[in-house]
Formats: structure tokens, C-alpha cells, sequence
């Protein structure tokens, strides 16, 4: 039985419909992260579950029983807010047994269970303090604190970590990953950050106005995104995504992309794309990661395809462990990640391997994945 | 030369500012003193013998300094026929304001929040026509008040001969909190709304999920980070209604009457002669609430109690 099943969920404000029927399931144990650029839904979709806002169509299932109609207090769930929301005229203690007091729990078994949070957390030296004593990072604690004491079904995390600094960013989101590692908690998790999806979902849904793009696992949706859309916001530096035209059908179909005055590129089919269905002629577009970009000595020696060309280098970006090389193809940019030492230099000639083991076709005119 | 000219500003502005403050604090001093001397004038003529008011100057320090004017104020000046001081109406103000302040400004926590936090279709309008309650003039209101109160009155008379008690109904310092309570609402209301417009709502939402009921979160979550704007909205209720004159008198006489209408009945009258030193002490007294409420309230005025709710 799954942990949480959204079924057909729709969600109109007046004219405006915001989610236009979203379907996902999530079982037990599970971290799905819910993302997408503002103003997508996705919050929307994280409070419908909360029960914090209305539905208009489809159903809720959390642990199988519809939730509908239920309070959020009934639901089962516990949320961490993106501004913590810790009760400001409450000690940390307080903030974290509120939830247990207004449901009746004896005093003596709230202060065990705020002891026993305040420990996975460590934050027990902080119980008697206010939430404005607290750095912004010991107030995530306290808010994850305030939801573990629940003991939900599921955790909800509106986009927990975007108040924090870089550096601090990091550190709680390994802290989240170990919560979800120890605890086996179920988690939705809601953030437009795709590096944090990437890191600690189990499963990803990608939105876009209120549309579900593509359901899976980080790697499914990194490798073989459904459509355009997410090949382009999944991934930093975004996907290389050319311009090309099938010729040839069958077995020796290609794509070629045109560059203008040099010559054009000619790539194979991906082993990702169904090539009976490309005509000859179509136009399709080329994707291909930035990784996947390299030059010719540090290119995958295990890939089973590679093709070579040459282009001019005009933006090099050195960013530590890796150079992003920004060349120009098919009047589009390519970025090309490269190894930190890679002997590139700006307006220079320069071969480039293309790894087409990963790479992928999508048609210009449905966006989707062929 | 430009160089020369930049090191004369500051030396120039030095001297600017020397002569503007003297300007500026003078005027203030000046200021200052018109304010106070009505009130110092009050206060030593209320500690003056009535020979010596009426035969000295008023700005000249009490001979025989005397309490006198003071406890005939409180217990035996004469308002109106009877003569047992303003004590009485004192104290129907203070059964007046209190109540009245209270219910005022809890009814218009409990609608700031409504308007903010549990929004209704048609909530503006709601909040339009209670606004629209603090542009109306006192005196457009008396008659139909006055209407209401007495139809109140009679049923409150029916019902004391049904049970034995009117419960209140029609009792003058009832009519005169009710009147007052329905006058404040549309202020308090406005105070309210407006400090919990920016309210973190998350608050509300993880007090929801934390199982809180309505009244469980306005009490628990509202009420307790409202401080600043209770004190504002209690200095202003309380001056308004200890201060307010046109309602008492038209609602409230003789006996049942507040404070300022007795006060203006003492001042008023017209048998003997005017015991000035009397008028100043009894004045004073009205005046005293208010000017405690300022001092004693002000203290608890402060900002940033919402500091650490959310992002610091």
C-alpha cells in the first residue's frame, strides 16, 4: 500500500485553474520532491496535501484513507515551513510540544518525546531559548524537531532550506538525507532548487503550470528527461539541446546538425530514441549533457559512440573542479564541461568528442522525448 | 581651491548647526512651556486656599498649601442637588471604561484576525463598511442610538418582569459600554487587521496542522505576539471613552452619569461662589486615568516582539 496517492488532483482559484489534474504515488519510505520554477503549482500541490488548502477535483490518499475532508490535524502529517514558523512567544521546548498539548498528550510523555527529538537533533542544549536567540539554522532544527515529535505518516518540507546560506544549505540537507536514512520517514518535499532534488529524492515530479512534466527516479529524469522542459531545467549547467535534421532512414539514419559556414556535425541516432519513427527529413532537436562534452583525451574511453568537432572557443569559465567551455553550434551555445587543466584557450580553434551514450532526441513540435 | 573650499564646510556647518540648535531647542522650550503652564496653574490653584485664589495672582506659589480643594472634589463638592463629590461618578466611569475597552479590544482582535487569516468571499466589503463605522459623527448617531438603547430598556424591563432581573437592560452604564463598544469596534477593527495583514500566515498553518482550533490559535498564537498593537488600541480606546463627553451626557444623567458630565456640572454651577481650587482639583481628577494609562502602558510599548518568527 502506498504512503501518499494524489489522484486526478485539481485545483481552481476562480478562473484561474493552478493544478490541472496532477497523479502521483508515493510509497512507503519514500522521498519524493516536488519541483518546478515558481509559480508551477507545487506549493499548492504540498499544501493540498496538508489539507491547507481545498481541492476541487480528484482525491488524497494518505496511508490509503482518503483525506479530503479532513483537518490537516487529522491527516497524519507534519510540515516544516520555508520560514520555519516557530512560534515566537514559545520556548524551543514549547514550540515542539504545542502540537502534543493541543491533542491532549499527559506532560510527562511531551517532555520525553521533545527530549528524544531535541537529541536525534541536537539540540537539547537550546530547549529554554526563544526562537529569536536562534541562528537560522538552529530554527530549521527546531522546526524539523516540532515535526518529528509527530511521528507522521509524512513529512512535508516547503522549501525548508532557502532561507539558509550556501554553506549552511549544504550541511541541512545532508542532515535531511540522514533524518530520511534513519528514520525511514516518508518525505514530500517541495523546492526549485534541482541540485536538492537531484540529492535527496527517491523519486522526482517535475511541474509546469500545474502540469505534471515527468514522474521518476533522479537518474531517469536527469538521463532520459520526457520532454524539452525538463531536459532544459533538470541539470547545471543546462543540457546542449541542437537543432538538427534527420537524413537517411532505417539503419543508416543521422542527424545532422547544420553550423552554418564549418562543417556540419554528423551524429548517430541515440540508442535512447525509437528510430523507426524518424522520417527522413524530420526535424528534431539534439540533447546532449555538458558532461558529455569533453575533449578528445578525457572523453569516456568505455563510451560506445563519439563524435569529434571542431569549434571556436568562446567562453571560458573556470569554476574549480571543473572549466565550463561555451562554444557555438547550430546558432545555439554549447557548454562543455571539462577537467579543471583542459588546455583551452578563448578564440581558439578546439576539438570537441561528443559522448552519445546519454544523449537524446526530442521532436521541436510536441517537445517530447522520441 | 576647491580643496580649501571642502575643508570650510565642516567648520561652517559647525557653526550652522550651533545657531539652528539654539533656534530649534528654543522654540521648543518655548513650546514646551505654553503646553505646561495651563497645567501647573491647575495644580497650584487646587492646593491654594479659595481666599488666595481669588485674591492673588495665579502664577504665585501657595502660601498655606492645602489638600482641601482636593477632598471636597472627591467626596462633598456639589453636582447638580446632591453634594457627595465627584467620587461616585468616578467610579461610573471607571465601570464604564473598563469593561468597554476590554470587549472593544478583544472584539477587534477577534475580527482583525477573521478579516486576515480566515478570509470569506466578500471580506473587503465587510472591512470597507466597519472602516466606514470610524468616518461617521458622534452626533449623526444619537437619536437612532438613542432609539435602540430605549428599545433595549423596555425589553430589558419585560424580562424583569418575566425572571426577576433585567440582566443589565437598560442600566445606563450598560447602554453607555454597548454604545461605546459598537463606536470603537470599527478603530480597534482597522488596528488589527492591519498589524495581523502582516501576521506571518505560516504561523496559523502550523498551528492548524499542530491541531489548533480557532479560538486555540487567536489565544495561543495571535494574542500573545499582539502586545504592541493591544497597548496602542488600549491607550486610544481608554482616552476616547474616559474623555468622551456628548454620549455620557445624552445617555447617562444624574446619578448613573460619567465623569465628565459631573465635571462639567461642578463647573457649571450656578448657587454661590466658584471655588476655583475645587474646579481645578476635580479636573484634575478626571484627568488622572488617562495620563496614568499613557504612562503606565507607554513603558510596555515595544516594537520587535516578532523578531525570530520567521526568517532573521
Amino acid at each position: 500500500m502506498a504512503a501518499l496517492d494524489i489522484i486526478g488532483l485539481r485545483k481552481r482559484f476562480g478562473a484561474l485553474e493552478i493544478l490541472k489534474g496532477v497523479d502521483i504515488s508515493l510509497e512507503k519510505g519514500g522521498f519524493l520532491v516536488l519541483v518546478g520554477p515558481s509559480g508551477c503549482g507545487k506549493s499548492t500541490l504540498l499544501n493540498s496535501i496538508a489539507g491547507l488548502e481545498t481541492i476541487t477535483a480528484g482525491e488524497v490518499r494518505i496511508g490509503g484513507r482518503v483525506v479530503n475532508d479532513l483537518h490537516p490535524s487529522q491527516r497524519d502529517i507534519a510540515m516544516v515551513f520555508q520560514s520555519y514558523a516557530l512560534y515566537p512567544n514559545m520556548s524551543v521546548e514549547e514550540n515542539i510540544a504545542f502540537g502534543m498539548e493541543m491533542r491532549g498528550v499527559p506532560k510527562a510523555e511531551r517532555d520525553k518525546a521533545v527530549a528524544a527529538a531535541a537529541k536525534t537533533l541536537q539540540i537539547e542544549h537550546l530547549l529554554k531559548r526563544r526562537p529569536s536567540q536562534l541562528s537560522g539554522g538552529q530554527r530549521q532544527r527546531v522546526a524539523m524537531g516540532r515535526a518529528l515529535v509527530r511521528q507522521p505518516s509524512i513529512f512535508l518540507f516547503d522549501e525548508p532550506l532557502s532561507n539558509l546560506d550556501a554553506k549552511l544549505r549544504v550541511d541541512m540537507r545532508i542532515e535531511i538525507k540522514r533524518l530520511h536514512q534513519t528514520t525511514a520517514a516518508t518525505i514530500v518535499y517541495v523546492t526549485h532548487d534541482q541540485i536538492e532534488a537531484m540529492t535527496l529524492a527517491t523519486k522526482i515530479a517535475v511541474l509546469k503550470d500545474g502540469e505534471l512534466q515527468q514522474v521518476g527516479t533522479p537518474s531517469e529524469i536527469y538521463n532520459r528527461p520526457s520532454n524539452l522542459f525538463v531536459a532544459d531545467f533538470m541539470g547545471s549547467p543546462a543540457m546542449n539541446l541542437l537543432d538538427g535534421v534527420v537524413r537517411g532512414v532505417n539503419g543508416a539514419a543521422r542527424v545532422v546538425v547544420e553550423r552554418g559556414g564549418a562543417e556540419p556535425i554528423v551524429l548517430p541516432i541515440p540508442s535512447s530514441a525509437d528510430a523507426t519513427k524518424l522520417a527522413d527529413g524530420a526535424k528534431v532537436i539534439f540533447g546532449v549533457r555538458p558532461e558529455a562534452v569533453n575533449d578528445v583525451e578525457s572523453v569516456d574511453r568505455n563510451a560506445r559512440a563519439v563524435v569529434k568537432f571542431e569549434a571556436q572557443v568562446e567562453i571560458v569559465e573556470p569554476a574549480g573542479a571543473d572549466t565550463y567551455v561555451v562554444t557555438h553550434a547550430a546558432g545555439k551555445e554549447m557548454t562543455a564541461r571539462m577537467r579543471a587543466d583542459a588546455a583551452v584557450k578563448v578564440g581558439q580553434s578546439h576539438t570537441f568528442a561528443l559522448n552519445l551514450d546519454k544523449a537524446v532526441l526530442f521532436d521541436p513540435d510536441t517537445t517530447k522525448r522520441i | 581651491m576647491s580643496e580649501a573650499l571642502t575643508l570650510a564646510r565642516p567648520r561652517e556647518r559647525a557653526r550652522h548647526s550651533a545657531t539652528s540648535r539654539v533656534v530649534i531647542y528654543g522654540l521648543l522650550l518655548f513650546f514646551a512651556v505654553v503646553y505646561l503652564a495651563p497645567l501647573v496653574i491647575m495644580v497650584l490653584t487646587s492646593l491654594k486656599p479659595l481666599d488666595e485664589v481669588t485674591g492673588g495672582n495665579m502664577f504665585y506659589w501657595p502660601k498655606h498649601l492645602t489638600f482641601e480643594a482636593w477632598a471636597k472634589a472627591w467626596g462633598s463638592a456639589c453636582v447638580g442637588l446632591t453634594c457627595a463629590g465627584i467620587k461616585g461618578y468616578f467610579w461610573n466611569s471607571i465601570k464604564m471604561v473598563v469593561p468597554a475597552v476590554i470587549i472593544s479590544t478583544l472584539l477587534g482582535a477577534l475580527n482583525g484576525y477573521v478579516l486576515t487569516k480566515w478570509r470569506f468571499p466578500g471580506h473587503k466589503l465587510v472591512f470597507g463598511m466597519m472602516l466606514f463605522a470610524c468616518f461617521i459623527p458622534f452626533q449623526s448617531v444619537l437619536i437612532p442610538m438613542a432609539t435602540i438603547l430605549g428599545r433595549i430598556g423596555a425589553f430589558g424591563r419585560t424580562l424583569e418582569d418575566a425572571t426577576g432581573s433585567n440582566f443589565g437592560l437598560g442600566n445606563p452604564i450598560v447602554n453607555l459600554v454597548l454604545v461605546h463598544v459598537v463606536y470603537g469596534l470599527g478603530f480597534t477593527t482597522l488596528f488589527f487587521r492591519n498589524y495581523y495583514e502582516a501576521f506571518p500566515t505560516e504561523l496559523v498553518k502550523a498551528a492548524m496542522i499542530d491541531g489548533a482550533g480557532f479560538f486555540a490559535i487567536f489565544r495561543r498564537i495571535l494574542l500573545p505576539n499582539s502586545t504592541p498593537i493591544i497597548i496602542v488600541t488600549v491607550i486610544y480606546q481608554f482616552t476616547n471613552i474616559w474623555n468622551d463627553f456628548l454620549f455620557g451626557a445624552t445617555y447617562a444623567a444624574g446619578e448613573s452619569s460619567p465623569m465628565t458630565v459631573a465635571l462639567y456640572n461642578i463647573v457649571n454651577t450656578s448657587t454661590g461662589v466658584i471655588e476655583y481650587n475645587v474646579n481645578m482639583a476635580a479636573a484634575i481628577i478626571a484627568a488622572a486615568p488617562t495620563l496614568l494609562v499613557y504612562i503606565v502602558a507607554g513603558r510596555y510599548f515595544v516594537r520587535g516582539l516578532m523578531a525570530g518568527a520567521v526568517k532573521g
